[in-house]
């Protein structure tokens, strides 16, 4: 399995600088991040890379079995690392790929320089009994994953051929409006899974590489109390909060994002 | 209505003339743009990059049930939508508008002010200012009840047929195991393999094979293929099975088992949809000291069998004149005996292997190709050339349409010295 076309991994940047490698959250691909490349390439080798099922990574490459639980992807960034053997990286995770970091920065830390874990969640869902506030209760996650549903005609219909790739048919190789965050439905219904439902608190003490963990101030999926959290469970981290609004500040606050995740980058020389 | 002209020539003319030409005329307009907006057949927002909602119609505050001031200025966009909706809108809407600029018919439900949900189709494009900087959001909004109600039932009707087209696979599934035996029975002194190659997951195939002891030091073999496919086919594999078994119990002579076989099914299918297979049956006994084999195969028009010997030759062992098994009332059988000698390979295949089309052109792989095959292959043991089989089919892909059985027996060689 050639991991670099399984993940449509791409290195762009300074030759020969501090990697960030920057990993995408549920939902769309690397080009999330296409906002903050730019800024991060004059002094930094970047490494971008989609998700199995994401993007335009190797659809082959998904099966449920190996994508229906944090540890595929994980394996994945590691192979990542592995494979590109650029020396430790500064790993920059987006919201569920925040808690990939931590999980493979706790068993690989020789592979981390760092993390930058921007607007992470380890656990999208309330645990009242713990006095933790996650945002959501089990009913609203299941709404969401039937609202996932409820595109299920639209995706499977006019997406699924489309990122499928189809080379007999040339006029579906044109990238569609929404072709960025189109994925097989079943493939997102899996993936939301494993994000929505997944619980890494207990993960976070295990993380032993520095550790910056950046929020925005208004967020709907991870509320400040989220990020707090997270902060006071990794030991040494630092915590800053972005005057990013929204879930995604690396499109509606691209520069501010660059700034933080290059400023902290510096640090780890 | 279509005939009145005909008889109404006379009647008054319409006396009626538009009380007020102007206000029809500027109704006709339209002139009243902010008119147009208020009152559009569609949801209309415009939000700050942020979602602040900074203006919206009336449609959409009379669809929700707020008042103006309840939303502008206070609310965001997303607070309008289900929890669910608003993830969605965070992790797919969002980032879609703000990369592209614009978003179109993505369904989403909105809650009205007495907690019900109006199911939508929303499109956005982003405002840009004088300097190309993005300036706002606008939205139009439409009320998609009666499409999701559509949408649902079709979601309803595919997700019903996946689960059946599930079980029927299950069924076609387990229906294919019945009629296999689970394992080879073991034959003292000889070598044995079969292969089952399955072409379609949701039809039973019509192939079959077996193995299985008679009288002390005796073996009976067969394999077979069914004229057609699914659950007809089925049975007649099921039926043709049972009978070879019993029939060779009955008197073992190949020929004489193909005949019974020949005489069961033609009377069972007498009539309307008549059922016929292609058999070969073999008898295997051991044949002197020196570990060899002898084999008496009975072919009723099934292709004939490939001999792989021990010094790496290998030809096909003729049978000619066999008929096809259950169309005439009495099939004339074709036999055959050969002596198996240590390093010996017999391959048994239904003609699903060389009906196969190539990867490469598309051509049938015929039975010359698989002579040439055989020899590349010879010597080798039960297990190779199954393996073998199974990788050719591999490379054949999509290209095997019809079930292939393979059965084969090998000889071992003395010292065990197997070559592969």
């Amino acid at each position: 399995m050639d991991v670099r076309s399984r993940n449509h991994v791409r290195v762009s940047g300074r030759p020969g600088g501090p990697v960030v490698m920057l990993a995408h959250g549920f939902g769309c691909d690397q080009n999330l991040w296409r906002l903050v490349v730019p800024a991060l390439e004059r002094e930094f080798t970047v490494v971008l890379f989609d998700h199995v099922g994401a993007g335009r990574s190797d659809l082959s490459a998904w099966s449920e079995d190996r994508y229906s639980s944090m540890d595929g992807y994980v394996d994945d960034v590691l192979e990542i690392c592995r494979e590109l053997d650029l020396g430790p990286v500064t790993f920059v995770g987006h919201s569920v790929s925040a808690t990939m970091g931590v999980l493979a920065a706790a068993r690989h830390p020789e592979y981390f320089a760092g993390l930058v874990l921007l607007a992470p969640s380890p656990c999208f869902i309330d645990d009242p009994a713990a006095g933790y506030h996650g945002g959501f209760s089990a009913e609203d996650i299941e709404e969401l994953l039937q609202s996932l549903d409820a595109n299920y005609l639209g995706w499977s219909g006019a997406m699924a051929p489309v990122i499928m790739g189809n080379p007999e048919r040339p006029e579906l190789g044109q990238e569609l409006t929404n072709s960025f965050c189109a994925t097989d439905p079943e493939i997102a219904r899996v993936f939301a899974r494993v994000t929505f439902l997944s619980d890494n608190r207990t993960d976070l003490a295990q993380v032993a590489v520095p550790t910056l963990v950046a929020q925005c101030s208004s967020d709907a999926i991870a509320p400040p109390e989220v990020g707090a959290f997270v902060h006071a469970r990794i030991r040494g981290s630092q915590l800053i909060t972005l005057n990013a609004t929204g879930h995604c500040p690396q499109l509606s606050a691209p520069e501010e994002t660059a700034q933080a995740i290059a400023a902290f980058a510096r640090t780890l020389r | 209505m279509m005939c009145r002209a005909d008889g109404d020539q006379d009647s008054d003319p319409d006396p009626e003339e538009p009380p007020d030409d102007d206000q029809t005329f500027s109704a006709l307009l339209e002139d009243s743009i902010e008119d147009l907006y208020e009152n559009a057949p569609c949801g209309y927002l415009s939000t700050l990059l942020d979602g602040q909602i900074a203006k919206v119609n009336t449609t959409l505050l009379n669809w929700l049930g707020y008042k103006r001031t309840d939303l502008v200025g206070r609310r965001k966009f997303s607070d309008l939508l289900t929890v669910g909706g608003r993830l969605y809108h965070e992790t797919h809407f969002a980032p879609l508008l703000r990369m592209q600029g614009t978003i179109s018919g993505i369904a989403l439900e909105l809650r009205a002010a007495d907690g019900s949900r109006l199911p939508v189709l929303v499109t956005s494009t982003v405002k840009a200012g004088m300097d190309g900087r993005p300036l706002l959001i606008r939205t139009t909004i439409f009320d998609a009840r009666d499409r999701r109600a559509y949408e649902q039932e079709l979601l309803r009707t595919r997700q019903e047929a996946e689960r059946e087209r599930e079980r029927l696979q299950q069924l076609a599934t387990t229906l294919q195991k019945t009629l296999l035996p689970p394992a080879l029975e073991n034959v003292p002194g000889l070598d044995v393999a079969a292969y089952y190659h399955i072409a379609s997951i949701d039809e039973v195939g019509g192939d079959f094979y077996d193995l299985f002891p008679l009288a002390a030091g005796t073996w009976g073999l067969f394999l077979g293929d069914v004229c057609g496919k699914g659950a007809e086919a089925a049975a007649v594999t099921s039926l043709a099975r049972y009978t070879l078994r019993a029939a060779a119990v009955y008197d073992p002579d190949p020929a004489a088992v193909l005949s019974n076989l020949n005489t069961v099914l033609y009377h069972e299918y007498d009539g309307t949809d008549p059922r016929f297979c292609t058999v070969v049956f073999g008898l295997l006994t051991p044949d002197g000291g020196q570990g060899g084999f002898r084999i008496t195969l009975a072919s009723g028009g099934h292709p004939p069998a490939l001999l792989l010997c021990a010094d790496g030759t290998a030809d096909y062992l003729p049978t000619p004149g066999g008929q096809l098994i259950g169309v005439l009332p009495d099939a004339h059988i074709a036999t055959i005996t050969l002596r198996l000698d240590p390093g010996d390979t017999l391959l048994l295949h239904t003609d699903g292997l060389t009906e196969a089309h190539t990867a490469i052109r598309g051509e049938r792989y015929g039975g010359e190709a698989l002579l040439d095959f055989a020899r590349t292959l010879a010597p080798t043991t039960a297990q190779g050339a199954v393996t073998a089989v199974r990788d050719l089919l591999d490379t054949f892909g999509t290209g095997v349409d019809d079930d292939t059985a393979v059965l084969a027996v090998h000889v071992p060689r003395a010292d065990r010295e197997e070559q592969q």
